[in-house]
């Protein structure tokens, strides 16, 4: 793929030996509904995580607690080693967390253009962020052609090209995505899926949450399956895809 | 170049017709009417500062006239004898603070009831936010109404009269100066008041409709969550308008007290927030122009009307059948539909609202030096 030439924003962290997130015992709750029960999870600098799960699990929830859109109700969030319980949502975003959020958020109407300038809200180096700015529009040349088009008269695929984009231009050092796949016709998901894996490929840290098992553990490297607030089964995405549990309850073979 | 030139002349046009028009008003129509016209200025003020909170923001406030009131009581109580009442001991004549003190501290009072209200709603959107403010309107309105006891604070529903006419160093706007030669009535001395501090707030407005404020409560009017994941402090933020809208509505409110005399709580009614509010939405929400042009339109809407329909209906008829606060009404409400229906964006929509109605192509780039400016 051409795309993956493209020299992305500084996404090539260094490995090291402790994870770039972890989570241990987390418990989230709305009122009194407890939707995440405890659940430990890690990711590991460059790596691809897949999150998946049926609906109403507790993957969207897991996702809006680390972003800091939802506070936990127990529980410890360390992320580059710090513990993350106290910061608010905007400043984790300043921290390189970026979220794409399900159902994409996109800035209706504002351009494609505004949209992803407004990822970069939180940066103030001008002219690296027109150098990014490129970037995306090499990365997602479909955006390119519609620039200064309003975002909410994209189509499905094309919005989540904007958000996906809009995250990467805060120059995140962990891409959360929730549910890229929602909504969307099967080839245009076969091409967000790509480009999460160039994206991967270049050494960013992902955290993938999906209801498309068999997808998400194609390009993820580990795996969490997540059932009612609780983490179930883990390991390698390979393991995970070939394990009878997961086969039966997701892959439906 | 030559259309910089070209809209630099016409700026110092409607600069030249502008200050020219309380003369023109008062040579054509009357006195009475450069009086109308102020207060059309008070409303475009309003409606200006109520644009900063639903249109940029996307707050729905439906008691933002509390703002207004807020803005003239402050004035009333200290520029005006009334504190006598309360307090004989501490203020035996009042108190009558310089109206360049209680202009800003106006502004300044209800910007702190803005945040009053903007800190409990922060979570709340649309219709439950525009119930909750409403409800706000109508408790400052209550309690203009109830506080004249057990310390008459406010005079209850008979409102506070002999308010200081505005002066500005040392000239009273109350009374006719002769400058040049040229006579100033008061009328016209309150039109360059008021057109000063419209000037002001278009001014504000167009400068944070550009900042990076101005277009992190557009993504904020848009999507929350994802304005939130994107760093933006969505609290602060929506604080920041609560309190900018306010305080133009404060600062309005000081200047209408000072221009009337008198304030009395039956002059912040849920109708007058519906009305500024209809001023922004008719205009163009969200667009300057728009805005002003709404107001305007709103403002003399009523005066047109009593001036034109019962000396019409006079004429025609021998008898006045229909009264003009009943036509006005009718008249707004089918034009609000007629809007609604073809022109759903306002008379003068916003630049991305028209552009979202397809109606023209977008002409120039956005820079990111403009996005981080």
């Amino acid at each position: 793929m051409s795309e993956s030439k493209t020299p992305a924003p500084s996404m090539g962290a260094p490995k090291a030996g402790n994870p770039l997130l972890e989570v241990r015992d987390l418990h989230v709750a709305y009122g009194g509904i407890r939707a995440v029960k405890g659940i430990d999870l890690h990711i590991d600098r460059g790596e691809l995580v897949a999150l998946i799960g049926s609906n109403g699990a507790g993957k969207t929830t897991t996702l809006k607690t680390l972003a800091g859109l939802v506070h936990p109700a127990g529980g410890q969030i360390r992320y580059e080693g710090g513990e993350l319980h106290s910061i608010a949502a905007h400043r984790r975003a300043a921290m390189g967390i970026a979220l794409v959020p399900e159902g994409r958020g996109v800035f209706a109407r504002m351009t494609i253009a505004e949209n992803l300038l407004m990822g970069a809200y939180s940066r103030s180096d001008k002219i690296e962020i027109a150098t990014d700015l490129d970037r995306m529009y090499a990365l997602f040349p479909r955006l390119a052609e519609r620039k200064y088009q309003l975002a909410g008269t994209l189509s499905g695929g094309e919005q989540q090209m904007v958000a996906m984009a809009r995250a990467l231009m805060s120059r995140p050092r962990l891409l959360m995505l929730d549910e890229p796949s929602m909504g969307l016709a099967p080839l245009m998901v076969q091409k967000i899926f790509a480009t999460i894996r160039d994206i991967a490929a270049l050494g960013m840290s992902i955290l993938l949450v999906e209801q498309n098992a068999r997808l998400a553990l194609q390009v993820a490297q580990r795996g969490y399956v997540m059932e009612s607030g609780a983490i179930t089964l883990s390991g390698a995405a390979s393991e995970l895809l070939g394990s009878d549990a997961v086969q039966r309850a997701y892959l439906g073979t | 170049m030559k259309a910089n030139h070209k809209s630099k002349l016409l700026l110092a046009a409607l600069v030249i017709a502008l200050l020219l028009l309380p003369f023109i008003t008062d040579a054509l129509l009357g006195r009475s009417w450069v009086r109308i016209v102020d207060f059309a200025m008070l409303y475009i003020m309003l409606a200006l500062g109520l644009n900063i909170v639903v249109g940029y923001a996307g707050l729905l406030d439906l008691g933002y006239i509390a703002f207004f009131a807020v803005g003239a009581y402050c004035y009333a109580l200290t520029g005006s004898p009334h504190l006598a009442l309360a307090f004989p001991m501490m203020f035996p004549a009042g108190v009558h603070l310089p109206f360049w003190i209680v202009l800003p501290m106006a502004a300044l009072v209800a910007g702190g009831f803005g945040v009053l209200l903007g800190a409990p709603t922060l979570r709340l959107r649309g219709d439950y936010l525009a119930i909750v403010t409403l409800g706000f309107g109508e408790i400052i309105r209550i309690f203009l109404n109830n506080l004249d006891a057990p310390v008459n604070l406010t005079n209850g529903p008979q409102g506070i009269s002999r308010i200081d006419p505005v002066s500005v160093a040392g000239v009273s706007l109350n009374s006719t100066q002769h400058i040049f030669g040229i006579a100033f009535p008061a009328v016209h001395l309150y039109f360059y008041l008021f057109l000063a501090f419209t000037a002001l707030v278009v001014f504000v407005s167009q400068r944070l409709e550009r900042s990076r404020i101005g277009r992190a409560w557009m993504a904020i009017r848009e999507d929350e969550v994802a304005a939130s994941a994107m760093g933006i402090d969505t609290r602060n933020l929506k604080l920041l308008a609560f309190a900018m809208g306010a305080m133009s509505g404060g600062a309005s409110g000081a200047l209408f007290a000072g221009f009337q005399g008198f304030v009395s709580p039956e002059s912040f009614s849920l109708m007058e927030s519906v009305m500024v509010l209809c001023m922004v939405v008719l205009g163009g929400m969200g667009n300057i122009a728009g805005v002003i042009l709404g107001g305007i339109l709103l403002a003399l809407l009523p005066e047109v009307l009593r001036h034109i329909v019962v000396p019409a209906q006079q004429a025609l008829f021998g008898r006045t059948l229909v009264d003009p606060e009943s036509l006005r009404m009718l008249l707004f409400g089918t034009a609000l539909i007629v809007m609604m229906l073809y022109r759903p964006a306002g008379l003068l929509p916003s630049r991305v609202r028209r552009r979202e109605l397809g109606a023209d192509e977008p002409a120039a780039e956005t820079s990111v030096y403009d996005a981080t400016h």
